[in-house]
């Protein structure tokens, strides 16, 4: 099944942000599951730093809406001993920045706790986190740690690019069986509005979405890069190139099939992530497509990623993050050269 | 102007010295000597076990093994004091307090054995704690689980509790103060049993903290219920563990119970004690012994003699040994495959795992380095 996603959307005005779009995803399962829970720092009274989880405790109530300590290690313990138990969790931790603390539990425990009792206890929670840079805050504030988590056995990770994306995509990951790390990418918190029907329905966990059609060269990205990456393929166009668009929404599991099929068709790969090259999911992609479909490739395959470096303050931000600009340029060399 | 606005205590409990006298506050309602004897019974049966599994890695049966000699009486007393549908976070030396948990003693030592004889299968729990946790590895990060299980508890308004225990060493973790706080505030009903046996490996309890106990950690949680018991006094861990357990049921919130005892063995089988411990102090501490206690209260209340204990030992032993048969008979005739390292991953195999482990077991075990 290969999912076409037309719309992508020229910002209507009209509509639910990705805010809204995540914030209307936990009511509804919350409303129609009474063991969905949502806990973290300032997500109830405040609503959330980002507001995602606002008017959830005057809907819900405190028993299903925590204020937890400021306590990252024990929102994520705290989530898999409710989870043991049948609740559904979905823990936010503020910013990814702060998820170290809590990735003693997620990597050492959520993920391994159907295996380790060979399923007599299971982990069906969420830890949600804001990701990537853009919104001027203090280090730590605008990290990618997509990377840390698709290493992990027993993990889902998504992220999603537009609201309908998040809606689906976060109904699906609280009712997936197992731990989904959900990462959210701030940039696109508010970026732009599509109309989104409250439905309950989910999209699914492991496919990719096909955002543009192309037959020059595949663009492959996931989270706020996709803003850049249409833009880049809309300048693109204009100088008659014509990109594929692949938004890896689920890391993990990947959906190698719409890839590989699309490197079949253009001849070229590009993968472009926030995230710094090193070690990034890109190197994940890049590595299946050599292995799977070298043939196919017309030049070599290539990463348009943040440097190898710490995540600037964000007078340099645009220096680190592959802007629109560069995802230009870079196509354009690699066209030039096949 | 200064003025006192706390103060704090912290009592120490002990119903039973250590040659068997009972105390003058031992309570005269429970436990019966039906009950007491069965305990000893249980006590026995573990340090039983114990020497058994550590013969099985010594030769080559079994993998590394944390014995529990020494602390029978914690884990006797707080499975004891515990209810159907309370549920056990426990640390990876639980294992009386598996034993009594489990459908029966036999099954729970099969399962104790296969854990650490390498098989996962030894982490699924049964009987009354089905719902309890596995072994826990990664030092004191159980008791953050043992605060969700406690939330979910009371989210639910279920008439339940938690017994998280935790080591002297896991006290020094963040994981436990963030557990504590948080019971506290949100008043849980979870108890945290602090099975102090003097060591965190090799580091010795006065080490490990200047704080002068365990116990009163949990004081600036605002825990309300924290006491220090003789952990080698089975009754005395009994009865705090039964009343914290009451007061959590109840709504009455948290109670941190720090429990006093020794460990006789090595850290695990890897260890070596003599290397940070000098003989003398072992042997001042095997005097205290919880076992030794125990049947001399039995004894002194004439109801127990040599060949009760002979009779014992025997039983005992055939129990083990029926327990090893078991854990035998699964890994070699039972064993798992290559498969179930995908299988238990997620609820449905995804679909590029289904890819590798076809691999996996189409490929004959390999050599690998080590042993």
């Amino acid at each position: 099944m290969v999912i076409n996603v037309k719309e992508n959307a020229p910002d209507s005005g009209l509509g639910h942000t990705m805010v809204d779009a995540l914030n209307m995803a936990l009511a509804y399962e919350m409303r129609v599951n009474k063991h969905v829970v949502v806990l973290g720092e300032d997500i109830g009274v405040n609503g959330g730093v980002f507001r995602v989880t606002d008017g959830l405790l005057k809907k819900f109530g405190r028993e299903r809406v925590l204020d937890t300590p400021l306590s990252e290690t024990l929102i994520v313990g705290m989530s898999i001993g409710m989870a043991s138990q049948g609740l559904r969790p979905v823990a936010e931790i503020q910013f990814s920045g702060f998820v170290y603390p809590g990735f003693d539990q997620i990597v050492n425990h959520a993920s391994r706790l159907r295996n380790r009792t060979r399923g007599v206890l299971t982990c069906p929670m969420v830890v949600r986190m804001p990701s990537g840079g853009g919104i001027h805050a203090p280090e730590h504030h605008s990290e990618s740690v997509e990377a840390f988590f698709t290493h992990v056995p027993g993990l889902r990770v998504v992220i999603p690019s537009s609201p309908k994306r998040a809606y689906g995509l976060l109904l699906a990951s609280i009712r997936d069986p197992d731990p989904v790390i959900f990462l959210e990418p701030t940039r696109l918190y508010r970026l732009g509005k599509e109309v989104v029907e409250d439905t309950g329905e989910a999209l699914p966990l492991d496919r990719c979405f096909v955002l543009r059609e192309g037959k020059d060269v595949t663009l492959v990205s996931w989270g706020a890069s996709i803003h850049e990456t249409l833009l880049a393929t809309d300048a693109l166009l204009k100088e008659g190139v014509s990109a594929e668009v692949i938004d890896v929404a689920t890391l993990k599991y990947l959906d190698e099939a719409t890839i590989l099929q699309s490197v079949k068709k253009t001849g070229r790969l590009v993968v472009i992530h926030e995230a710094p090259e090193m070690s990034g999911f890109g190197a994940e992609i890049m590595a299946r497509v050599l292995e799977r479909g070298l043939y196919f490739l017309l030049s070599p395959p290539r990463r348009i990623a943040g440097f190898n470096c710490v995540m600037p303050l964000y007078r340099l931000e645009e220096h680190y993050i592959p802007s629109v600009e560069r995802i230009v340029a870079e196509v354009r060399e690699l066209l030039a050269a096949s | 102007m200064k003025k006192e606005v706390a103060r704090f205590a912290i009592t120490h409990t002990q119903f039973v010295d250590e040659n068997g006298n009972m105390n003058e506050d031992f309570p005269q309602d429970v436990p019966s000597s039906d009950i007491l004897t069965q305990w000893y019974k249980t006590m026995v049966l573990t340090r039983v076990f114990d020497g058994k599994a550590i013969n099985l890695q010594r030769t080559g049966k079994m993998g590394t093994y944390a014995s529990s000699e020494g602390q029978e009486a914690v884990g006797v007393g707080l499975a004891s004091a515990m209810q159907e549908g309370d549920v056990l976070v426990p640390t990876y030396r639980e294992h009386v307090a598996q034993m009594m948990r489990a459908d029966s003693p036999e099954s729970a030592m099969t399962k104790i054995l296969l854990f650490w004889g390498g098989d996962e299968r030894g982490n699924m729990r049964e009987g009354i704690g089905k719902d309890d946790f596995p072994a826990c590895v990664p030092i004191g990060t159980q008791t953050c689980h043992a605060v969700g299980v406690a939330s979910a508890f009371k989210i639910r308004k279920e008439k339940r509790a938690v017994v998280c225990t935790v080591g002297d060493g896991g006290t020094s973790k963040g994981d436990f103060y963030e557990s504590l706080n948080c019971a506290g505030a949100w008043q849980l009903p979870v108890v945290f049993v602090i099975v102090n046996n003097g060591f965190a490996i090799s580091l010795s309890r006065d080490k490990q903290t200047n704080s002068l106990t365990l116990a009163q950690k949990g004081i600036a949680a605002g825990i309300h219920f924290c006491q220090q018991v003789d952990g080698n006094d089975v009754v005395a861990v009994y009865e705090a563990v039964r009343v914290a357990l009451q007061r959590a049921r109840a709504g009455q919130g948290p109670s941190v119970i720090e429990a006093l005892t020794y460990r006789l063995s090595d850290h695990t089988t890897a260890d070596d004690a003599k290397r940070y411990r000098s003989s003398e102090e072992v042997k001042v501490a095997r005097k205290k012994d919880p076992l030794l206690r125990s049947r001399a209260l039995l004894e002194r209340l004439g109801h127990w003699d040599a060949s009760l204990e002979e009779e014992l030992q025997k039983q005992s032993h055939a129990s083990v040994e029926s327990a090893v048969k078991s854990y035998f008979d699964i890994i070699e005739n039972h064993p798992q495959t290559a498969s179930d390292m995908f299988v238990f991953l997620h609820e449905h195999i995804p679909e590029s795992l289904v890819q590798q482990q076809g691999r996996a077991l189409s490929e004959k075990k390999g050599g690998i380095g080590g042993h």
